[in-house]
């Protein structure tokens, strides 16, 4: 093998080494270390300088305490599947959401289908954070939704719609949103309208139709976006933190308040490792189901 | 084999032909009535009449745009009239939605389901119609053997080749027994020698099934190989409706006679009639010419009126010698000869400028042709080959 191919296919594995797995064995460490009031706040540290005796030392002090931890905290289980149970909800509504917008895009006169595109991707030119509080403003007490239903009169009281879980699904909604749109859209765009005069040609009223033909076409676009934004939702920590209440238990908060308000780093270690082995699963689904997609439009 | 048949041409009633057109009495099943169709400001069809009979196999033909697609859609229902009926066995079908009329349609596209299995998608329509699933199963099977796909029930559309893919549309279009099969171009995406044999694969099948079928193609060839009847449309019109050989033997206009096949125009003035063999042969002035020629004229002509004399290339004799007796004669150089193996059209120049074709078969080797390139010669043609057309 020569080197310059060597190169092409060293480049990313070496990038993948740098900058996750070298990361992912630190975090895996620091998950197995105790905390300790000092800098870094854990211990064993490696101290290759007192040789043999210094790796035996290390690799003993090493244990499953955070993890068993884990286990015996309430905390952590509940965090755990409320961020399941949050993450679930959430991508069923962004799909309810989405998919007629979707269709609506795909149906759409085709020299209008660019700007509803770049009108979905558009949010995006726009920070993430600032965007989650914008919601703040319309969500919050004396916010912009309830001063509009205020003046409709459909209600006398202003609604407490923030720091609720359901302004964590509003949020999460909202913000990907896309993620499950684009996706749907691309399949519903791809598939051919005499299928479903065929379909009804054959016997189909419109609405079995779209159950029998266009929702089954538009599946793996479906899949697709249920991962998207699935995964990211588990973990997510700025939608919880700024609109979620007190009550709103998940994962990436949990992580965030081990690490930074009680500086137990083995425990958020270990919180982090057992969110991205949660996460694996779906992960791999998807990258099966991208492959058998691309096996199938060969 | 379909018959195609009953040509006026011949003149005598024959009772074994199929021709239900000829019969004013007969019921058609399929009649438009005054039908148009605009798309905003763009007339697609434009107060279209016609009848179709049971068992034809009806061709709508003409260039892309005249209208013989939507004129199709309109009867499976996929577009509805902006005036006019369509009647199917006598009763007006505006309000039956498509997937209610009696009516199936293999499309263009062939349209399968590419996510059900060759079986599936035959039995897709069965399934509509709330059928058990020995019987679905057994009108499956049926159709599988009816286009020799057997082998490839549990295929998925994808898997298969263009041809197979056709067979699959028609099994598909035919299971649910329909009255009426309309067929949008369905050969259009195969190769010359596949759609000459499904060509006649198709005629095979319609004549053992004995479904009305409504073909729309803008293949003149293919048309005139399948049809009973041909529907000629140009510009939304109904240009001309007749049998193969009355479409290319009687054509009504310069538009039809120009659209199938290839074809001589003279223009001129039409001359005194008379009576020969039963036929009124017309007397035609050339414009600019000094020779007179005689042609047939259905229609009756009246002397003094602007015409065409249009003669089809392979009914002209070439010779490079002068016909002892040729009624009509015409005298040029060979400009261009186009070969085509077994036919060869001579492409002659006559004195004015002008060009006329003249076909003839290669019977004998190329190397044994008299005629060559700038030869002198004689173009004849006898009285009844040629047609006057009004304009």
């Amino acid at each position: 093998m020569n080197f310059r191919r060597a190169l092409i296919i060293g480049l990313p594995y070496f990038w993948l080494l740098v900058f996750f797995l070298a990361p992912f064995l630190i975090v895996l460490k620091i998950s197995l270390s105790d905390t300790a009031i000092a800098q870094p706040p854990y211990t064993p540290i490696l101290d290759l300088s007192a040789g043999w005796q210094g790796i035996k030392d290390f690799v003993g002090g090493l244990d499953l305490e955070s993890f068993t931890w884990l286990l015996q905290d309430s905390l952590y289980i509940n965090a755990f599947l409320s961020s399941l149970k949050i993450a679930f909800i959430s991508t069923f509504l962004t799909f309810l959401v989405g998919f007629p917008i979707a269709y609506g895009m795909a149906r759409a006169p085709q020299g209008i289908r660019p700007l509803l595109v770049m009108a979905i991707i558009l949010p995006f030119w726009t920070s993430f954070l600032i965007r989650v509080y914008a919601w703040i403003g319309i969500l919050r007490t004396e916010g912009l939704l309830n001063q509009f239903l205020l003046w409709t009169g459909l209600i006398s009281e202003p609604l407490q719609v923030m720091n609720t879980n359901i302004a964590v699904y509003i949020g999460i909604v909202y913000s990907y949103l896309p993620f499950m749109v684009l996706p749907i859209y691309s399949t519903l765009e791809k598939m051919d309208d005499s299928l479903l005069e065929a379909a009804i040609d054959l016997g189909c009223s419109r609405l079995k139709a779209f159950w029998l033909i266009t929702l089954p076409l538009a599946a793996p676009g479906v899949i697709a976006g249920c991962f998207l934004v699935f995964i990211p939702a588990m973990g997510e920590f700025v939608i919880p933190d700024l609109l979620g209440g007190s009550s709103t238990l998940m994962m990436g908060k949990t992580l965030w308040i081990e690490f930074f308000s009680n500086r137990d780093w083995p425990v958020a270690s270990a919180v982090a490792i057992i969110l991205l082995l949660t996460l694996v699963v779906p992960i791999v689904l998807f990258q099966r189901q991208l492959e058998r997609q691309q096996e199938a439009s060969r | 084999m379909t018959e195609q048949g009953g040509t006026s041409l011949t003149g005598t009633h024959q009772p074994q032909v199929f021709a239900p057109w000829l019969d004013e009495t007969a019921e058609p099943i399929v009649e438009f009535r005054g039908v148009t169709k605009k798309f905003g400001e763009f007339t697609a069809v434009d107060d279209v009449s016609l009848k179709i009979h049971s068992r034809e196999f009806f061709a709508l033909l003409g260039p892309s745009g005249c209208g013989k697609t939507t004129l199709l859609r309109m009867l499976a229902g996929f577009e509805t009239p902006s005036a006019g009926k369509i009647l199917v066995e006598g009763q007006d079908i505006s309000a039956v939605p498509p997937n209610m009329r009696p009516i199936n349609m293999m499309f263009q596209s062939y349209a399968l389901f590419p996510h059900l299995t060759v079986a599936a998608n035959i039995g897709f329509g069965l399934r509509r119609e709330r059928k058990s699933n020995s019987k679905v199963k057994a009108r499956t099977d049926e159709m599988l053997k009816l286009v020799q796909m057997e082998k490839f029930a549990d295929r998925k559309p994808h898997q298969l080749s263009g041809g197979q893919r056709q067979r699959v549309a028609l099994a598909r279009a035919l299971a649910r027994n329909p009255k009426i099969l309309l067929l949008d171009e369905p050969l259009g995406a195969l190769d010359a020698k596949l759609r000459e044999q499904t060509q006649f694969e198709l005629m095979n099948i319609q004549e053992e099934l004995g479904t009305t079928f409504v073909i729309v193609t803008h293949d003149q060839e293919e048309a005139m190989t399948v049809a009973s009847r041909i529907g000629l449309m140009n510009h939304g019109d109904l240009a001309q409706v007749a049998t193969p050989a009355d479409i290319y033997e009687n054509p009504n206009s310069r538009f039809v006679a120009d659209f199938i096949g290839d074809v001589n125009l003279i223009t001129g003035t039409a001359g005194e009639s008379a009576q020969e063999n039963g036929e009124a042969v017309v007397v035609f002035h050339p414009d600019g010419g000094q020779m007179n020629f005689n042609a047939r004229s259905p229609d009756g002509i009246q002397p003094g009126t602007k015409c065409d004399l249009a003669v089809r290339p392979e009914k002209i004799h070439i010779s490079p010698t002068k016909p002892e007796s040729a009624a009509n004669l015409l005298e040029g150089h060979v400009h261009d000869i186009a070969y085509a193996g077994n036919l060869s059209t001579y492409h002659v120049r006559l004195a004015d400028g002008s060009i006329v074709k003249a076909q003839e078969a290669n019977r004998q080797r190329l190397g044994n042709r008299d005629i060559t390139w700038e030869d002198p010669v004689f173009l004849s043609w006898e009285s009844g080959s040629a047609i006057l057309l009004d304009r």
